[in-house]
């Protein structure tokens, strides 16, 4: 009886030993997080060289539409009249009308800024990601137009979704700080 | 005149560069023009994640004090229709402490990652109270459980045999999941999680088909995600083992019905052991003396099967199948190309490069599928030798590392229902 008695508080030591170098380990980790702040996490953006506007980004985010939207350089831009972005290439005429434009939901809007040039606005409460006016503009044009993540949508999912399908990998963490991976700087936009 | 630039412009693009940047310079405006400035939003507060942190303490205290002070299941029931609702459809599921590990594993394996605080605090809250409580984060506060909790209609019995062979499961993914994260391969917890497709009502066909089988599973057998596939239960059943407070069936002394074990829908309830002279000390301690000898040789065996099998494993990761393709395309030994490989070719970045990085990572799953081996060789040792190790029980208990704390037993216990005293029940059967 004295025996079995004693396997137990031997038992219980370990217990309370166990336990408190858990919560020993657990605050100690706790106070480097907090400490370290949350400037250096991380989340997912398009890297625009490596990307081939597959279209994947339109259909595979958890979100629907995507968070994945185009984005307009402007500082690359050349504001052409005939946009490749904006126009497919055969077409009747070079109206604005729905059949000539590349983007299947009409989010991108032209307008006259001076002869001869153009400027186009992505809408992006239109835009769904699939990349058919970034390649255009790719193809043909200066790149002005790249597809990003946008953060204000973005779930920071543990493994982005697209990610998991994206034929070239495309899709990289980079810093909170910062969250975009423009070609163009800060001072230039 | 724009037109012509434009033409010229297209001629030569068309003959070679698929990256044409600066084709058109950018027009001098002659008057004041001002393009529209480029947003760039910035990550969602931080606020929010701080607010979850202290939702989920809250929860884990409130499931504790439930089910081991109060011991209410109905309360308790409350809190898992909150946690489904709160951490699975208001927060869409992630993140989740179940995938967290593998962000963990991340942190451990590449400097350069940076575990976030909110996925640290998931992670190490719920073990926390695991070393404190037991399991009172799978009883109420996972969504993933809470919502196999909701549905459990008709609980089945699972045989004993299958329970304990099913039980090596959860091992074997955690093993799997860390291998593939350590090798920068997949966060795979997170792509065949069974329910955040419901949260975020949208997600793959395979995600649709694994989660209504889970659920549909979830009717008659209790909590089968939990059980048989959870990586995470795996390391707050272990840390539940050194609790300070857990589920103790009977307030009173325990009248050996066996109501609780029928309720309890886990088959966490481990019934008492035979009386000490009917059992043969000698056997017991033989086959005991060969498994601690065993065990050494199934890790060494595990950890060559899992060498053997590291070419096969090495080809969950992207890079490495796109490596295999380039190669074989560049030595014609098959025709066309995938996406990946065609991804590849307009990148314009030598083969060699991918070929590099695919060997890179096949040395990685070298020694990382030998550690899963020699892991699972671990595991089954280890478990065929708490099988055959006889702990003394006199009383119906609830199995510290499978006990989900849902607080079901209390209710069907005869004692709970006559006010907690022993004295009001005969136990002339059992022996003290």
């Amino acid at each position: 009886m004295s025996d079995a008695s004693k396997k137990t508080t031997r038992r219980e030591f370990l217990s309370a030993a166990v336990r408190a170098s858990g919560l020993v380990a657990a605050s100690g980790v706790l106070g480097s997080l907090v400490s370290r702040g949350a400037a250096q996490e991380y989340v997912w953006q398009i890297d625009p060289d490596k990307c081939t506007q597959c279209g994947e980004c339109a259909t595979a985010c958890v979100l629907n539409p995507s968070a994945v939207k185009c984005v307009h350089e402007y500082a690359k831009c050349g504001y052409c009249e005939l946009c490749f972005g904006y126009f497919i290439d055969q077409r009747e005429d070079d109206t604005e009308a729905a059949e000539n434009q590349r983007c299947p939901t009409n989010a991108i809007h032209r307008s006259f800024v001076e002869d001869p040039y153009y400027q186009y606005v992505i809408d992006e409460s239109k835009c769904i990601g699939c990349g058919i006016c970034v390649k255009g503009c790719r193809m043909y044009g200066n790149s002005a137009l790249i597809l990003q993540i946008r953060h204000d949508r973005c779930l920071n999912c543990n493994e982005c979704a697209i990610a998991a399908v994206c034929p070239s990998n495309a899709i990289v963490r980079v810093p909170a700080d910062k969250p975009y991976m423009l070609r163009t700087k800060d001072e230039d936009r | 005149m724009l037109r012509t630039v434009c033409i010229v412009a297209l001629l030569v693009s068309v003959s070679g560069a698929a990256f044409a940047i600066e084709n058109f310079p950018r027009p001098d405006f002659s008057e004041g023009y001002q393009a529209p400035e480029v947003t760039t939003p910035r990550p969602k507060a931080e606020l929010f994640s701080y607010i979850d942190i202290a939702v989920l303490f809250l929860a884990l205290m409130l499931s504790a004090y439930l089910s081991l002070k109060k011991r209410s299941r109905r309360d308790l029931l409350v809190l898992v229709v909150f946690s489904l609702l709160y951490f699975g459809f208001y927060r869409q599921g992630c993140i989740c402490s179940v995938g967290a590990i593998q962000n963990v594993a991340l942190t451990l394996a590449d400097g350069e990652y940076v575990l976030p605080l909110v996925v640290g605090a998931f992670f190490g809250l719920p073990l926390l109270f695991a070393l404190f409580f037991g399991r009172v984060f799978c009883g109420a506060v996972c969504p993933l459980g809470a919502a196999q909790e909701v549905v459990l209609l008709h609980p089945v019995k699972v045989p004993a045999w299958l329970d304990n062979g099913l039980r090596v499961l959860p091992y074997a993914y955690l093993g799997l999941a860390v291998l593939l994260v350590t090798t920068g391969s997949a966060f795979i917890i997170c792509r065949y999680d069974p329910f955040v497709l419901f949260f975020r009502l949208g997600g793959s066909a395979g995600m649709l088909v694994f989660g209504v089988v889970v659920l549909l599973l979830a009717t008659v057998i209790g909590r089968p995600y939990c059980r048989y596939v959870c990586p995470y239960g795996v390391l707050l059943g272990w840390l539940s083992v050194f609790a300070r407070w857990r589920t103790s069936i009977s307030p009173g002394e325990c009248v050996n019905c066996h109501l609780c074990a029928d309720a309890c829908p886990y088959g966490a309830i481990r019934p008492p052991t035979p009386e000490p002279g009917t059992i043969d000390r000698r056997e017991g301690k033989g086959r005991l003396a060969l498994l601690l000898v065993l065990l050494p040789v199934l890790v060494a065996g595990g950890a060559g099967l899992g060498w053997m099998s590291s070419p096969m494993l090495a080809r969950i990761n992207d890079q490495v199948r796109l490596a295999e393709r380039l190669w074989l395309e560049e030595h014609g030994q098959v025709e066309g190309q995938t996406d990946a490989s065609e991804a590849y070719d307009i990148q314009g970045r030598p083969y060699m490069e991918a070929y590099r990085e695919a060997t890179i990572i096949k040395h990685k799953f070298d020694i990382g599928s030998a550690i899963l081996g020699g892991w699972l060789g671990l595991v089954f040792a280890v478990r065929m030798i708490i099988a055959s190790v006889r702990r003394r029980r006199e009383t119906y208990e609830a199995d510290v590392v499978a006990c989900m704390s849902c607080a079901r037993c209390y209710a069907s216990c005869p004692v709970e229902h006559a006010g907690g005293s022993a004295k009001l029940v005969q136990h002339s059967e059992r022996t003290s």
